[in-house]
This record gives C-alpha cells, sequence and structure tokens, in this order.
C-alpha cells in the first residue's frame, strides 16, 4: 500500500533535516557548477563543488525546494564529499534513492533525484 | 431543489468513485470532476447496445448511433444557448483553442495583428496563441491582474486598440477562482473590431453560461470537467464565422468529394471533425449535461458559493495561511493557498496521507505563479456540488496538523 510509503516519507529524522540540511549554501570558488530544474514544480537546486586530485574536496547545495528534494540532496552531498570524482560519476538514480530509505511515489521520484541530476550535470 | 450539506451527502452517492475510495475527500474538481452512474452507464449502454461508426453505415445500428452522436450535439447546443450547428467536437478546451489558433488567421482582417490575453490565462490558453504568434508575426498582450486577484480593466483598455485582432481570455481563473466580466469584454473587444475567444472550462460547471447573451465569438470547454468522459470536448464558435474558417484536421469524415488530386469540405460542424469521433464519449457528455440539468445549474452555483465562503472563513482560521482568491466579485469555487514555507508538493503528499486529494504546483498557469509571487506553487482545493463542509473540516483539520510537524 502506498500509504505505508508515504508515512515512511515523512518520519521525524527526515523532517528534522530538512529544517537543517548539510552542506547547504554556497562555496567561493567552485569548479564545477549546474543548477537543476523540476519543470513539474519549478523547483531548483543548485550544486557546486570544488574537485581537487581527482576527488570532491567541497560541495554544498542551494535553491529551494520540497522536502525529498532538499532531504536527499544533503544526503548525496553528504555521501560523495571526499569520493573520487569517477565514483561519483558511476552512481545510479537507485544509489540516491536508497540514501532516503523511503519509498517514493512515482511522482516525487523526479524531486528525490534533482540534486543528482545538478551533481552529474556539473562534473560533465 | 436547493441543495444543502445534507443533499450533497445524498448526492455523492451517486458517484461510484466514493463508494470504491471511502473516505476520500475529492478537492481537485478544477483538475476533472468525478463521474455519476448515470453517465457511466450511458457510455457502457452505448458500447453494448448502439456501438457503430457515425455518418458512414446505411444500417439501423449506424442510423441509432449517428441520432445518439446527433442527439448529443442538440443537447449541448441548447445548455449554452446556442444552435446544433455552432457545436464542433474536439477533445478538450486545449484542442478546441489548437483548432481555431490554426485557422483563424483567415478570418483576421489586414492591419490588426495583436492577440489579448490576460495574466491569469492557463496554458491552454496561452501556448496555442504563442505559436501562431511565431507562424505569423503577431504581438501578444497581457491584461494586468489587480493586487485582489481580479482582471485590472484600465489595463484592459490601454492594451484594447484598432490592431487587436483577437482577444482571448478564461471565463474563470483556475488558480484564482475569478469570475472575468465576459460580457463587458466582449462588447469592448467588438467595439474594435477583435475577434472574442472565451476560455470556458472553468466555468461551465459552475455557472449558467448563454453565449447569445455573451455575444462572444468563439467559446470552448471540456467535458471531463462537468462530470462528462475524458477526450470529448467543445468549440463552440458563431455559425457565420465557423463557415469562413477552414478546417485544420483533414481526412475521413469532413470531406463532400474527394478526387485524387483534390477534396472539397462537408458543411460546418462536421468539416472540423476529421476521423472517426469520440461517439461513446459524446452520448456521455449529453449525460453529464442532463445530470446537472437534473440537479439545476442555479442549485449548484448556490451550494458552492456557500462552501466556498464557508472554505475561505475556515482556512483563514489557520495562521501562516496566504489565500489567492479576490475579496470581491463573482468566483468559482477555487482557492489556491500556501502554508508557511511548506512546500505545496509537501502538503499535498501529507494531506494524501489523509485520503485528501488537492492540487500542488503551478496549476498550468507558470507565468501567473510569478506575478502572485508564488514561484513555488500554490496548494489549490477546488470543489463541486456534491462536497460538504466535512470535505472542507478535514483540510483544515489536516492542515493544521501538517503545520505542526514543520515547527
Amino acid at each position: 500500500m502506498p500509504h505505508e510509503a508515504v508515512d515512511d516519507m515523512y518520519r521525524e529524522e527526515i523532517l528534522e533535516l530538512y529544517k537543517s540540511p548539510s552542506n547547504f549554501g554556497e562555496l567561493k570558488n567552485p569548479s564545477h557548477k549546474h543548477t537543476s530544474y523540476n519543470s513539474i514544480c519549478g523547483d531548483e537546486i543548485t550544486v557546486q563543488i570544488i574537485v581537487k586530485g581527482g576527488k570532491i574536496d567541497d560541495i554544498k547545495f542551494g535553491g529551494s525546494g520540497c522536502v525529498i528534494s532538499m532531504v536527499t540532496a544533503s544526503l548525496l552531498t553528504d555521501k560523495i564529499k571526499g569520493a573520487n570524482v569517477s565514483d561519483v560519476k558511476k552512481m545510479k538514480g537507485e544509489d540516491v534513492l536508497s540514501l532516503l530509505k523511503s519509498k517514493l511515489t512515482p511522482s516525487r521520484i523526479k524531486c528525490a533525484l534533482l540534486s543528482f541530476e545538478a551533481v552529474k550535470e556539473a562534473l560533465k | 431543489m436547493k441543495i444543502t450539506n445534507e443533499i450533497a451527502k445524498q448526492i455523492k452517492k451517486d458517484f461510484p468513485i466514493f463508494s470504491h475510495n471511502l473516505g476520500l475527500v475529492y478537492l481537485d474538481n478544477a483538475a476533472t470532476t468525478q463521474k455519476p452512474a448515470s453517465v457511466i452507464n450511458a457510455v457502457k449502454n452505448f458500447y453494448e447496445k448502439d456501438n457503430a461508426n457515425v455518418g458512414r453505415g446505411v444500417y439501423s445500428l449506424a442510423n441509432r448511433a449517428m441520432k445518439r452522436y446527433d442527439q448529443t450535439r442538440t443537447v449541448i447546443a441548447n445548455f449554452i444557448g446556442a444552435n446544433s450547428g455552432e457545436i464542433v467536437f474536439t477533445r478538450n478546451t486545449t484542442e478546441s483553442i489548437n483548432l481555431l489558433a490554426y485557422v483563424i488567421s483567415k478570418i483576421i482582417p489586414k492591419g490588426k495583428d495583436e492577440i489579448v490575453l490576460t495574466e491569469m490565462e492557463h496554458h491552454s490558453n496561452l501556448v496555442p496563441w504563442q505559436e501562431l504568434c511565431k507562424r505569423n508575426g503577431f504581438k501578444l498582450k497581457f491584461v494586468k491582474i489587480t493586487k485582489d486577484f481580479v482582471l485590472d480593466m484600465k489595463d484592459f483598455n490601454s492594451k484594447l486598440s484598432d490592431k487587436t485582432a483577437i482577444v482571448s481570455i478564461a471565463y474563470a481563473s483556475n488558480v484564482l477562482g475569478t469570475i472575468n466580466n465576459v460580457k463587458l469584454i466582449t462588447r469592448l473587444a467588438r467595439e474594435k473590431g477583435a475577434i472574442t475567444v472565451i476560455d470556458a472550462a472553468q466555468a461551465i460547471q459552475h455557472i449558467p453560461i448563454d453565449v447569445k447573451h455573451l455575444d462572444c465569438d468563439f467559446l470552448a470547454f471540456s467535458g471531463h470537467k462537468m462530470m462528462g468522459p475524458n477526450g470529448i470536448g467543445v468549440l463552440y464558435g458563431k455559425k457565420e464565422l465557423l463557415e469562413k474558417l477552414s478546417p485544420f484536421m483533414f481526412g475521413g469524415g469532413m470531406i463532400e468529394k474527394v478526387t485524387f488530386n483534390d477534396a472539397s469540405w462537408a458543411k460546418t460542424p462536421e468539416k472540423f471533425e476529421a476521423g472517426t469521433q469520440n461517439i461513446a464519449g459524446a452520448v456521455g457528455f449529453a449525460e453529464a449535461i442532463n445530470y446537472i440539468k437534473k440537479i439545476g445549474i442555479e442549485n449548484i452555483t448556490g451550494w458552492e458559493a456557500f462552501l466556498l465562503k464557508y472554505a475561505l472563513k475556515r482556512l483563514n482560521e489557520v495562521k501562516g495561511i496566504k489565500t489567492y482568491h479576490p475579496n470581491s466579485g463573482e468566483k468559482v469555487p477555487v482557492v489556491s493557498f500556501t502554508l508557511d514555507s511548506i512546500h505545496p508538493h509537501d502538503i499535498a503528499e501529507m494531506l494524501n496521507e489523509k485520503k485528501i486529494a488537492i492540487r500542488a504546483g503551478h496549476c498550468c498557469a507558470m507565468p501567473l505563479m510569478s506575478v502572485i509571487k508564488a514561484n513555488g506553487g500554490v496548494c489549490r482545493a477546488s470543489f463541486y456540488f456534491y462536497n460538504t463542509l466535512e470535505d472542507i473540516d478535514a483540510l483544515v483539520d489536516s492542515l493544521r496538523e501538517i503545520q505542526e510537524k514543520f515547527k
């Protein structure tokens, strides 16, 4: 039943992370940057990255969005900070969705993957 | 019969969706309305008893199908004060406006090259005109809305000129609920020799419409927003104008005579209806109008005004709610709002946990969202006459719970 999944989506730990996400803000001199838009709701997320020695040295995200897009951006940036760029490029959508530990309704998958799309475009 | 809350509860029983989805609070009626059993059965009965293609066969079944199809045209024509020859079947409002935008140039006098729209148009009454402008080099002008979310008529007068070719406006806004003074707008536009097009998608299900009284040239609406099936809509046009227009889709059913190298067209309205039509959809549409007539459109308007007033009162009790809805003038029962800075999609998703269905986002009116400074979109609750006061209470109570969760 989708109802269980939805309940799960707005559990307390997720809402807490939404109120104070990690890596929210701007970098002074990003080496890579991209803004992705969700045409369904007009949300946008900008990802700024500093790449040093083939690794993600620092990463921040900004913009506005729903709980799902903001929390996933927070989890994703935490996960890939310090990682090899080549490994990040190999990541798939499912890897990102699994960070959220929630079953998403189809209409929200796009929200969850917005920051990932920005990261991939920035690293292109 | 005047609708009360008790009667609305009885009316709801005519709609099978509510017995299949117990506890459903359906507040997305501006997107589409639910269907009464009579409409569903009319479609089913047509396929079971009368199905054949129309305008082609000579056998009894085909004649019966043709009769049902033609009857629908008459039912719709009577409903809006038109003649049946002025009713063109389309898929929906969007297709009606696209049809017009494709062929309208033929009836625009030379020297006229401006199209006046408003800031509150749905994408369906905006994008087809943008494309016409790209093809013909026409210019778009947009009438502003006031701080009270109604059309600025001073601005309308300043945008209107001898160069105005077309004035195309929403009868009612799908976001703001504002009902525009279409009669006045049509008269002013006519004084400048402009063609008038009314997008009635959000009005026809709520208020009585008479095209002769409005004196508009064209009027478009969809069956599915007034309890009819999907995929059947109407373009009304004054007979003399429809006759001057060329078809925009070609093929079977819309011809008079065809040779290998040329063809001539059938008469209006058939010349606009190429290919096999949505006959069962039309039959269901007629039944939807019969259902409205049985309830009485004035009774629908009356109950919805009561629902709307109650909804606004209850919503405004919640601190942190901002409504985007006019304080003055005529309105359809559509209320857009935001709650604190909570994202509309989160609100809609959390309301869904309580089986409450609302719309969230830009509601197919992205330019309007920037005008009303709701760039993250809005939540929209839209009502129909089967909604009850309890539906509104459920919405408001749940909004309070959501607000608590985000604190």
